[in-house]
């Protein structure tokens, strides 16, 4: 599991069945520092809450369908929850 | 299984039911003798590890669903040990 950062959304007009109504988000992969590393990837957001520009955590492969309901779908990245504060040697860490 | 160091840790109200109550530590991959690899895992705390503890983790489904003892958790990174000693022939 990791940090993100959602940086935009996705609307597919057709998606599998099973992926219908699951939102769609454009995560930042952050690294230890919470700093951006990486390239845009789209996850859906088990939440249902998270917006642009959040700090979130999310998870890849099986696990990422796991979040959702149902969780035969094919899905490998996946919002996991949305970061309220997060702490790096004592000091705080945001994107 | 993985080596790392718990740096910090990740507080969070909105997240999947399965997450509630669960800590979460910000850990630094880290080889045998101590050097950072430059990755890192956010992870599930199994075992009260805390900031500065060098721990032992398991970033794979099936062991982690092992642990937690959840047929269709949806989880994969997680501490499950604390590491007193290493000895290396590196």
């Amino acid at each position: 599991m990791h940090l993100g950062r959602v940086v935009g959304t996705v609307v597919p007009c057709v998606v599998y069945q099973g992926l219908k109504g699951v939102p769609m988000l454009l995560v930042e992969p952050l690294d230890k520092h919470a700093k951006p590393k990486g390239d845009p990837f789209v996850a859906a957001d088990s939440t249902g809450m998270a917006g642009p520009g959040e700090f979130i955590y999310y998870e890849a492969s099986r696990e990422a369908a796991l979040t959702l309901d149902p969780w035969f779908v094919p899905v490998d990245h996946a919002i996991v929850g949305i970061v309220d504060g997060a702490t790096r040697e004592g000091e705080e860490i945001r994107p | 299984m993985i080596l790392g160091m718990v740096r910090g840790t990740v507080y969070s109200t909105i997240n999947h039911p399965f997450y509630d109550n669960r800590r979460l530590l910000l850990v630094d991959r880290i080889r045998p003798d101590g050097s950072e690899e430059g990755g890192y895992l956010l992870a599930i705390d199994s075992v009260d590890a805390g900031v500065g503890d060098l721990v032992l983790m398991i970033d794979e489904g099936n062991s982690a669903r092992q642990i937690v003892d959840e047929d269709n958790a949806p989880i994969r990174s997680i501490i499950i040990g604390i590491v007193d000693e290493i000895q290396w022939t590196g």
